[in-house]
């Protein structure tokens, strides 16, 4: 039964996809008549009279997808790189940064919440930095670190860092007092404590602002690599906007959404690993 | 001395926004002997639980003490095993690692062989051979409670309590692990202190049933001693005709005398460090004393009117 209506589901996508690319073929389909001043500016350009309007065609974006998986690892320079390339930088990026922002949040969120007066004491630091746009600390960490790439990475701690810490914080402290009795009673010692009672009951908790990190993470790489410039899937999409390959920018925004959805694939999967029934 | 000892145990509740304190208790003392199976019964908000939360070392009074085997109760320690009203197990690991992570405790220089062995025959004790490897959540109420008393018993504690362990089964499981702690209990010669709400139940596992007065103020009213023989069952107990005057001595107790004291009646002849002993049917049936002095005294104001 659960197969049938998967079955269902998986067609009706496929009915809503086709859709969209015949509407989006309808709407790009060469106009019938261009008029001479623009045949003469495409002329100018140096472009056939075929592509009449800028906007491409999903034949083409599909030629461009084929294009760019059959060598996603090629490198011709500063400003002509494999996707496969450009994503890796920004994958490194978004990785150093996390793991940077999981080794502060995660420790610290445990002591915030073991302690309830240095939740009370850092709370106004955390409501006020929470909101802050991650991109308006570039100014800062450009002036600080003076390196651009680095920069991209400090973005991505400053933004990973939140969702982590006061997730964590809430899973510790909201551990069930019975466990926290048996450990008492059994005369746990603290460490063995932090380990086997509180980050198992808590982890739940963290696993989900850890898939929330991550997925503002990728958000942010994108409009931080079009910033900083240089490498990245980011300065990919900035790129070919400056050469006006719509195509091109089509085609980095699929692989962007493609792989955030693996990544939060990936975390759910986390999730349920350390999800527990009570 | 007893074993343990309980002296002049308070616990006041500091009152929130302008109200009074609340003196759950007040001048709680008795004593438990090595090997005694005692019970706690009285209505809610008496303190029992704060009592036993007191005696596992996991809350503090506000005067007064516990003292277990000459030593007094300054924190919780493997020496006293708990089991908790809601079970309390990790549902994240299996009733084996449940188990062991008790038994690591009490003993982390032991092997995990060992350890496992240990843990294995207190689980086959609860009768949950098979289980070893389910998760909590895949178990029924009765079977988690099981768990929990295995937990407790692995540590081999000098003491065992027990906070209304089966308050949340159904009847038919609760009289099955009812017998099965009776036996257990028996083999080991545990010293255990048990809350209940279940008079039955006090019936058949208690040596000695201490009754609590209503709170605020609750005091240990009446100790009754079970005067049936040890080798008591559940399902011939009621044979007994002194199990009907332990019954009923215990829900007069409940439905009527356990208010009394609360509003002072009773108070003058009582000595909380001595509460009343007695032994239903085996003693002439005491004067209906609950209004007695009550009464007594509005006489002797009309006479000297």
């Amino acid at each position: 039964m659960a197969f049938r209506d998967a079955l269902k589901a998986a067609a009706l996508s496929l009915v809503f996809l086709v859709f969209l690319l015949g509407l989006w073929h309808v709407a790009t389909l060469p106009k019938e008549k261009a008029s001479a001043a623009e045949d003469e500016y495409a002329k100018l350009m140096g472009k056939g009279a075929a592509k009449s309007d800028g906007f491409p065609t999903p034949a083409q974006l599909g030629a461009t997808i084929l294009n760019h998986l059959r060598e996603p690892f090629y490198d011709r320079g500063a400003n002509d790189k494999g996707i496969g390339i450009q994503l890796g930088y920004s994958l490194a990026r978004v990785a150093a940064g996390y793991l940077a922002a999981m080794l502060v949040a995660i420790p610290l969120g445990f002591l915030i919440g073991m302690s309830p007066l240095l939740y009370r004491a850092l709370n106004p630091f955390i409501q006020v930095l929470k909101p802050i746009s991650p991109l308006a600390w570039m100014p800062i960490a450009l002036y600080t670190i003076k390196d651009s790439s680095v920069s991209g990475v400090f973005v991505i701690f400053i933004c990973s860092i939140w969702p982590m810490l006061i997730n964590t914080a809430y899973g510790v402290g909201a551990v069930r007092r019975d466990w926290l009795a048996v450990a008492k009673t059994l005369e746990v010692r603290p460490f063995r404590k932090a380990f086997q009672v509180i980050l198992p009951a808590a982890a739940p908790t963290i696993l989900t602002g850890m898939r929330i990190s991550i997925g503002i993470a990728w958000l942010v790489i994108v409009a931080a690599e079009m910033l900083v410039g240089g490498t990245g899937i980011g300065y990919f999409v900035w790129n070919e906007w400056n050469n006006l390959n719509l195509t091109n920018v089509i085609f980095a925004i699929l692989v962007i959404g493609v792989v955030g959805m693996l990544l939060d694939f990936m975390f759910a999967r986390l999730q349920r690993l350390v999800t527990y029934v009570e | 001395m007893s074993f343990l000892q309980v002296q002049g145990l308070k616990k006041v509740f500091p009152g929130a926004g302008g109200k009074a304190d609340a003196v759950v208790f007040d001048d709680v003392h008795f004593g438990i002997e090595r090997g005694e199976f005692v019970c706690i019964i009285g209505h809610s908000g008496c303190g029992k639980t704060t009592i036993l939360n007191v005696l596992a070392g996991l809350e503090q009074p506000t005067s007064g003490l516990a003292i277990m085997d000459n030593r007094e109760i300054a924190g919780p320690s493997l020496d006293r095993g708990v089991v908790f009203q809601g079970h309390a197990l990790m549902p994240w690991f299996s009733v084996m690692r449940n188990i062991a992570f008790a038994v690591r405790s009490r003993w982390p220089e032991w092997h995990a062989d060992k350890v496992r062995s240990h843990s294995q025959t207190f689980i086959d004790m609860v009768g949950l051979t098979g289980a070893e490897h389910k998760k909590p959540a895949e178990l029924s109420g009765g079977m988690k409670q099981r768990v929990g008393i295995a937990r407790a018993f692995a540590i081999q504690p000098k003491m065992l309590l027990l906070d209304e362990p089966f308050g949340a089964l159904d009847a038919l499981t609760r009289g099955t692990i009812q017998d099965e702690l009776v036996k257990i209990v028996q083999a080991t010669h545990q010293t255990v202190f048990m809350i209940t709400h279940d008079v039955d139940e006090a019936i058949l596992l208690a040596d000695k049933i201490l009754l609590m007065s209503n709170g605020p103020h609750a005091v240990i009213a009446e100790i009754v001693q079970n005067t049936m023989p040890r080798s008591r069952a559940r399902h011939t107990m009621h044979h007994d005709p002194q199990y009907y005057r332990i019954r009923n001595h215990l829900v007069d107790f409940l439905v009527e005398r356990s208010r009394l004291y609360q509003r002072g009646h009773l108070r003058d002849a009582y000595d909380p460090k001595h509460p009343p002993v007695v032994t239903p049917g085996l003693e002439p049936e005491p004067p209906p004393t609950d209004l007695a002095p009550a009464k007594r005294a509005a006489q002797v104001v009309n006479l000297r009117h």
